[in-house]
């Protein structure tokens, strides 16, 4: 069967702020690019951000891209990569700089500067102080980012391709990557997208856990895609539990929260943080106040009936502070927990948020694998940025406002990357004549099937199984069932069925696609966390208890055949400073 | 709960049709998007759009019981029933709930909807009073969901012509911006008897607003601009 082929210079599968930043210099250059979205730009989920943009204007008070550096490698527990969070933190006042120029609007300081608040884990002189770093537009930063990256590019007269879905990568014998194999969701049709440079920028996978903020479109197809065709996936156990999601609704509230003062509290009214980190008490970093909620549950200290939520209180901080910088939390608030924080505390719990780990790149945006010894081998047409990527600048634990932050460099570092090499001047490379079977396989498969689990039900039981099986607090025993329960669930999805067989807008087919990524997302996640022997960042084993910096300060590298493992070193070595060598993490 | 909701797939159905269902609902099901997602369980054929599950991205925009609102946070107590879903009215169905809305976005983007200042950037940001910022609230929240527009009697007569509530809250948006030195060319395309004047100050808009903006303010304040500049 033969697939119709279209051929751009460039491909960005994902139009969240990674993605549309990518392409805007990708647009700016001239060259052809074609932008696929499973949604319409502005509902990627980048839209659903809150709280800030980590960059060390400096607007607040003395702050320093070093001071910012130092935090967010204390932030990883020693797991990022020194070199490119050296970039990215360099890189943060311009990069907001210039997205301030674009249009976004950010709040101002009385001087007309940009507002910026405190956040988690940020500090002035190595851990000293709290310090103002989180560049805000209220509590709707990723919504003003997003928007204004899709009106930057509405203005380069970007190429859209919007509810398209990437189903797979066309690779040629020597391994280089060509394209995407995609679907038009409202026709079904099915297209070769052919490219000399294809951009993964798809986001996360927190579909993957039963409670968890992100959007129903986070389903991990760039690390699906890239784990079928063979490639690693690094440090997939790192998942970050958010510590505010309304409880039982999973909606996010922003740490912006208690930067603007508000504070966790027990079922004893006690503000327990200050018992857990004494310095930046509920301000200290996303893992640790996660785990010190979750204690504070296990102790039977937790509040409401089944005593299974801390609250979040914020009504001393005043209407005024409230409608002004949090005025999205409270609609939320009111919504989904029937509490209005101008007089009341709102249930919240940790919640599943962030995915650390992805596809390894370089600070390029390239995508690397190891070969032959050497594990930063660039696999030839292929980047990745955002969230679906693993750089890596967030290590063990991702640092709030670094996601945002992540997005604009390293989306702006590819763009620039690939259009310094020059590709209007290059040929297409011959396509290989098996190029779309893959794909239209799996469409067939579903075509075919009149009976089988349903998708959803197969779904929501992975979901059910990540969820207990590897979540805040993990073990040997609890592991390794759950990885038994995962590989079990795999022959189920490979069996799944969906009754509807309409060619058009057939959002059944979707989310069957989409679960053979969620299942490569899982068996990545929970086998990687089974061998690490060690806690570290967002990894709490309780019978690992502690760092295991001899063994253990490496990255793991997963890849779907045969569940195997691999691992690589941490760059310790930073571009330009002092290495900051790992020490004991107190907050 | 009982529910009727609008299908057509138009592989299957010359026309569209109501199908009712009857949901068995968990107590934890809060909004209307959770009872169609455990509709969407048992019938998979349902189509519709839905996305960040907390009324901010705008994908699950439809007309519930004969008022536009976001899915996610329309709370199923609130709802007579049975509850009547249909798709976005005046705009052309794809499927079930999914209509087309190229025509929305294209009215959108019409309006330039990005910042315009060809002065070089600063090193810095560019530096604007929190009193000026303050000029944007109300209109840079918009999500885009489309619900404002597709309740417009003037968007429905002329969805081609007439930019619509939501297009021109972006306008105004950019026109606020004391950042944007475009403000005599955004009132030129808007200078028409049908892009701007079409509105006729119905404000179904302003009532059902998922984000409780104010589009009819917006189009207001054009027009005067309008008019201060002829005089």
């Amino acid at each position: 069967m033969t697939v119709p082929v279209r051929q751009f210079d460039a491909v960005i599968v994902g139009a969240g702020g990674a993605g549309m930043r990518a392409a805007i210099e990708l647009a700016e250059a001239g060259l052809s690019v074609a932008v696929l979205s499973k949604v319409f730009p502005t509902r990627s989920h980048t839209v659903a951000a809150q709280g800030g943009i980590g960059a060390s204007l400096g607007n607040m008070s003395d702050d320093n891209w070093l001071w910012h550096m130092y935090d967010t490698i204390k932030g990883s527990d020693w797991l990022g990569d020194q070199d490119a969070i050296e970039y990215m933190c360099r890189m943060a006042p311009q990069v907001v700089y210039e997205l301030e120029h674009f249009g976004m609007p950010f709040d101002r300081n009385a001087d007309g500067t940009i507002y910026q608040r405190p956040f988690g884990g940020h500090s002035a002189n190595f851990g000293e102080r709290p310090v103002q770093r989180a560049c805000a537009a209220a509590d709707r930063t990723g919504h003003a980012l997003l928007h204004t990256l899709y009106q930057r590019n509405v203005r380069e007269r970007t190429q859209f391709f919007v509810e398209w879905m990437a189903l797979d990568l066309v690779r040629d014998a020597e391994g280089a990557v060509l394209g995407v194999v995609a679907m038009e969701m409202e026709t079904g049709d099915v297209y070769v997208l052919q490219a000399k440079a294809t951009i993964f920028a798809t986001g996360g996978a927190g579909r993957i856990f039963a409670a968890s903020t992100n959007a129903f479109i986070n389903t991990g197809d760039g690390l699906g895609m890239t784990a079928r065709a063979g490639l690693p996936l690094e440090d997939m156990e790192f998942w970050q539990f958010h510590p505010t999601g309304v409880a039982g609704a999973g909606v996010l509230i922003t740490e912006g929260v208690r930067g603007e003062g508000g504070i966790l509290l027990n079922c004893n009214g006690e503000r327990f943080m200050e018992r857990y980190a004494p310095n930046l008490k509920d301000l200290a970093s996303r893992d640790i106040v996660s785990r010190s909620m979750d204690q504070e549950i296990k102790e039977g200290r937790g509040c409401g009936p089944h005593k299974d939520y801390v609250l979040l209180k914020l009504d001393h901080l005043g209407p005024d502070v409230i409608m002004k910088r949090l005025p999205s939390i409270r609609e939320i608030a009111i919504k989904f927990a029937n509490a209005d924080p101008i007089k009341e505390p709102i249930p919240v719990v940790p919640t599943i948020h962030y995915m650390m780990g992805g596809i390894p790149t370089n600070i390029h945006g390239q995508v690397v694998a190891p070969r032959h010894g050497d594990p930063g081998v660039v696999v030839e047409g292929l980047y990745a940025v955002g969230e679906c990527a693993c750089v890596s600048v967030h290590g063990a634990n991702r640092l709030g406002t670094n996601s945002l932050l992540d997005l604009l460099v390293f989306g702006r570092a590819a763009g620039d990357f690939i259009v310094s090499r020059n590709l209007a001047a290059l040929a297409h490379k011959a396509l290989p004549p098996d190029a779309g079977d893959a794909s239209l396989a799996r469409l067939a498969r579903l075509d075919a099937a009149t009976s089988g689990e349903r998708v959803a039900d197969v779904g929501n039981e992975l979901r059910r199984t990540m969820q207990s099986h590897c979540g805040v607090f993990r073990n040997e025993a609890l592991l390794a069932e759950g990885v038994a329960k995962v590989m079990e669930l795999e022959d189920r999805v490979a069996r799944s069925a969906i009754d509807d067989k309409s060619r058009t807008f057939n959002t059944a087919r979707v989310e069957a696609l989409e679960l053979d990524n969620l299942i490569e997302v899982a068996k990545a996640t929970i086998v990687s966390a089974l061998a690490r022997h060690e806690s570290r960042g967002a990894q709490a084993r309780s019978d690992y208890p502690n760092r295991d910096d001899v063994h253990w300060l490496k990255h793991t590298l997963w890849y779907r055949e045969g569940n195997r493992l691999d691992y690589k070193p941490v760059h310790l070595t930073p571009l330009s400073v002092e290495s900051f060598p790992p020490k004991a993490r107190t907050y | 709960m009982r529910f009727r909701i609008y299908r057509y797939d138009p592989e299957k159905d010359a026309k569209p049709r109501l199908q009712e269902y009857d949901i068995a609902l968990d107590p934890h099901d809060r909004m209307l998007l959770d009872a169609l997602i455990r509709l969407k369980a048992t019938d998979d054929s349902l189509a519709f759009r839905r996305s960040c599950r907390e009324g901010v991205c705008g994908s699950d925009a439809m007309n519930i019981n004969g008022k536009n609102g976001l899915a996610c946070i329309t709370n199923l107590k609130n709802l007579k029933e049975p509850v009547d879903l249909r798709p976005l009215p005046g705009l052309p169905v794809i499927r079930d709930l999914i209509v087309d809305m190229s025509q929305f976005f294209k009215q959108y983007h019409s309006v330039r909807p990005y910042l315009v200042n060809d002065t070089p950037p600063p090193e810095r940001e560019r530096l604007q009073s929190p009193a000026a910022r303050e000029q944007l609230d109300g209109l840079y929240e918009c999500i885009l969901c489309a619900c404002c527009s597709t309740a417009c009697p003037s968007f429905w007569w002329n969805p081609d012509k007439f930019v619509g509530p939501a297009g021109l809250l972006q306008a105004y948006r950019f026109i606020a911006d004391s950042r944007d030195h475009d403000v005599n060319q955004r009132l030129d395309n808007l200078e028409d008897p049908y892009r701007l004047f079409r509105c006729h100050t119905i404000m179904n808009c302003v009532d059902v607003c998922p984000k409780n903006l104010n589009p009819t303010l917006a189009i207001e304040k054009i027009k005067d601009l309008m008019v201060k500049r002829t005089v």
